[in-house]
């Protein structure tokens, strides 16, 4: 895809997509979370959500007490307002999640690094070493896609599904790690599995990542990992990636 | 004071179910809530402010309910389904009285696929995302089985109140809109979607429907890999082997495959209501026409409360006439909460 200006589609009767167009995906995404940053400091009354995904940035809104003819020129000012594609990620997170690679916690590490041509010990070491941004949530409540991993990882999904991961699995594809919130089937292959406990219905939308934030996963053995397990989980949070 | 209905049995899926959660798409959360909120506008508009907006949903078929404690009032609304209480047959789209210890009993649906029962009176059920209804994609909620029993505080309301039947229409053409995609499938992608004949098949739940293609497929945009987009509710996804799947209230929040249109929210619940082996047809509108079609349907659901009318009952077919108590609560001339 070439790079380009964002475009402007409508959602349906009540919403705007604003699609940012980039051959760099990492590039594409920090434009779509900026843009979504800014349309939620227009603080716009009728809008029902603001939201972004890998590439896009959303919003919806009630269209009787926010006309289109009113919000569409608010938007396409915005739009037109920087280089989204070259703005500085806005401010962010970062949390650090205890993981482990070993033995049945980490089904498919062997078949993924056939795949990959990466060896196991390599691929451990680049996915800790690297803090993993948050592109988007998705598919469950509060779960995140992560990314962007080196070209090697780009290991399309598998065409049979796996029955089920647990929640806390880490599965990879396509450059991405996808964290399941959810006990789940999925065409992703399971590498590792983090000490997360999903999200927690009693709680409010606080308690999600948010895209933009990043996220390093730390190995430990399988026998800090279970009490790990058993303590619940661990999200740590740290002041820098 | 809190009593409790009981599910004495349950048909498949049934489960509890509100106007659900929304501006929870971009944590990963779908809207969820009623498949066809028409019937919680029309419960609402039966049993008035006693009404707290959860209803039970039921698909294709009902179960047994009774509440021990105390004489209840209910609406039965959405999909036409058979009732009776105490073996009394019950009219749909109307308010009852369900008398203590009577069991009232709700099985298949004549017209539509989802029934809902309605209390007067507040269900207490946990709040969860500032909802109650099950979300079971999300692991929200459960369904609801025989055995269960919700606690129930019932409130007063006016009972034997009907809404006219609704104008079911086997023949309807849902309106659509383009959606993001739309013209990766081209003038004959439209076209296909308004001429092919389409079967709404028992593949179908919360999450969506699918299409059966009676006929040719459509031409799928190809070299293409779509990267996962945000879902809007009511757009029909075409699956790798050419399977329109229109996607409903629980339906996943980002998808890669691409939408061949989307239909507009005034049409989604009359499609949602289609039985399984029944045709569907499409027709695009543009943007002007969707928000008309959305303002009139806003605007009917406000009128259903105007539409009550008490219903015209036979005594002699009141075989218990002497039983009923024909007001179940008191109406107060000074308690504004017990006033319609």
């Amino acid at each position: 895809m070439q790079d380009s200006s964002p475009t402007l589609h409508n959602l349906g009767e009540d919403g705007l997509l604003v699609e940012f167009g980039s051959s760099l995906m990492m590039e594409a995404n920090a434009a779509a979370i900026a843009f979504r940053r800014a349309l939620e400091g227009l603080r716009l009354r009728g809008v029902t959500e603001v939201g972004s995904t890998l590439k896009s940035a959303f919003i919806r809104f009630d269209p009787v007490a926010l006309p289109h003819a009113q919000i569409i020129p608010k938007i396409k000012e915005l739009m037109a307002d920087r280089d989204w594609l070259t703005a500085p990620m806005p401010e962010a997170r970062h949390w650090e999640l205890p993981s482990c690679f070993d033995g049945d916690f980490a089904p498919q590490i062997s078949e993924f690094s056939e795949l990959s041509g990466i060896s196991e010990s390599d691929l451990i070491a680049q996915l800790s070493e690297t803090p993993l941004r948050v592109l988007a949530l998705g598919f469950a409540p509060g779960m995140p896609y992560l990314g962007q991993l080196p070209e090697g990882w780009n290991v399309p999904r598998q065409t049979s599904l796996t029955p089920r991961v647990p929640v806390g699995a880490i599965t990879a594809a396509i450059r991405q790690i996808v964290l399941f919130a959810v006990p789940s089937s999925t065409g992703w292959r399971q590498i590792g599995q983090a000490a997360w406990r999903g999200w927690d219905a009693s709680g409010g939308p606080d308690q999600f990542l948010t895209a933009g934030d990043t996220l390093r996963f730390a190995p430990c053995g399988e026998g800090a990992f279970r009490a790990h397990l058993a303590a619940g989980g661990l999200l740590i949070e740290r002041s820098s990636p | 004071m809190s009593v409790q209905l009981e599910i004495l049995s349950a048909g498949p899926r049934m489960t509890l179910q509100d106007a659900g959660r929304v501006g929870l798409s971009a944590y990963g959360l779908s809207r969820g809530g009623a498949m066809d909120p028409v019937a919680l506008a029309e419960a609402a508009a039966l049993l008035g402010s006693a009404y707290d907006g959860l209803s039970i949903e039921m698909t294709q078929t009902g179960g047994k309910f009774r509440c021990m404690q105390a004489d209840l009032t209910v609406a039965l609304t959405g999909a036409v389904m058979k009732a009776n209480v105490d073996g009394v047959p019950l009219r749909w789209g109307a308010s009852h009285l369900l008398p203590a210890g009577a069991v009232l009993e709700v099985s298949a649906a004549r017209q539509g696929v989802y029934g809902y029962l309605s209390v007067a009176g507040q269900i207490s059920v946990p709040d969860c995302f500032g909802a109650r209804s099950a979300h079971l994609q999300a692991g929200i909620g459960a369904e609801l089985v025989a055995g269960d029993v919700l606690p129930v505080q019932p409130k007063p309301a006016l009972m034997g109140n009907g809404l006219p039947e609704r104008a079911w229409n086997d023949a309807q053409v849902f309106r659509v809109l383009p959606s993001v995609q739309t013209a990766l499938f081209g003038d004959d992608g439209r076209a296909w979607l308004e001429t092919t004949s389409l079967t709404k098949t028992a593949r179908s739940s919360r999450m969506g429907a699918a299409l059966q293609v009676d006929g040719d497929g459509v031409a799928m945009p190809e070299g293409l890999s779509i990267t996962s987009e945000i879902v809007s509710l009511g757009d029909i996804q075409m699956t790798g082997d050419g399977t329109p799947f229109v996607l409903l209230a629980e339906a996943q929040t980002t998808g890669g495959y691409p939408r061949i249109a989307t239909v507009i929210s005034a049409d989604l619940p009359a499609f949602a209501q289609v039985q399984a082996g029944k045709q569907v047809r499409f027709r695009f509108v543009d943007l002007e026409e969707a928000l008309a079609a959305r303002a009139t349907f806003v605007a009917e659901l406000a009128a259903l409360k105007g539409r009550v009318a008490p219903l015209v009952r036979d005594p002699h077919q009141m075989h218990d006439l002497l039983g009923y108590t024909l007001v179940a609560g008191v109406v107060s001339a000074t308690d504004p909460e017990t006033w319609e």
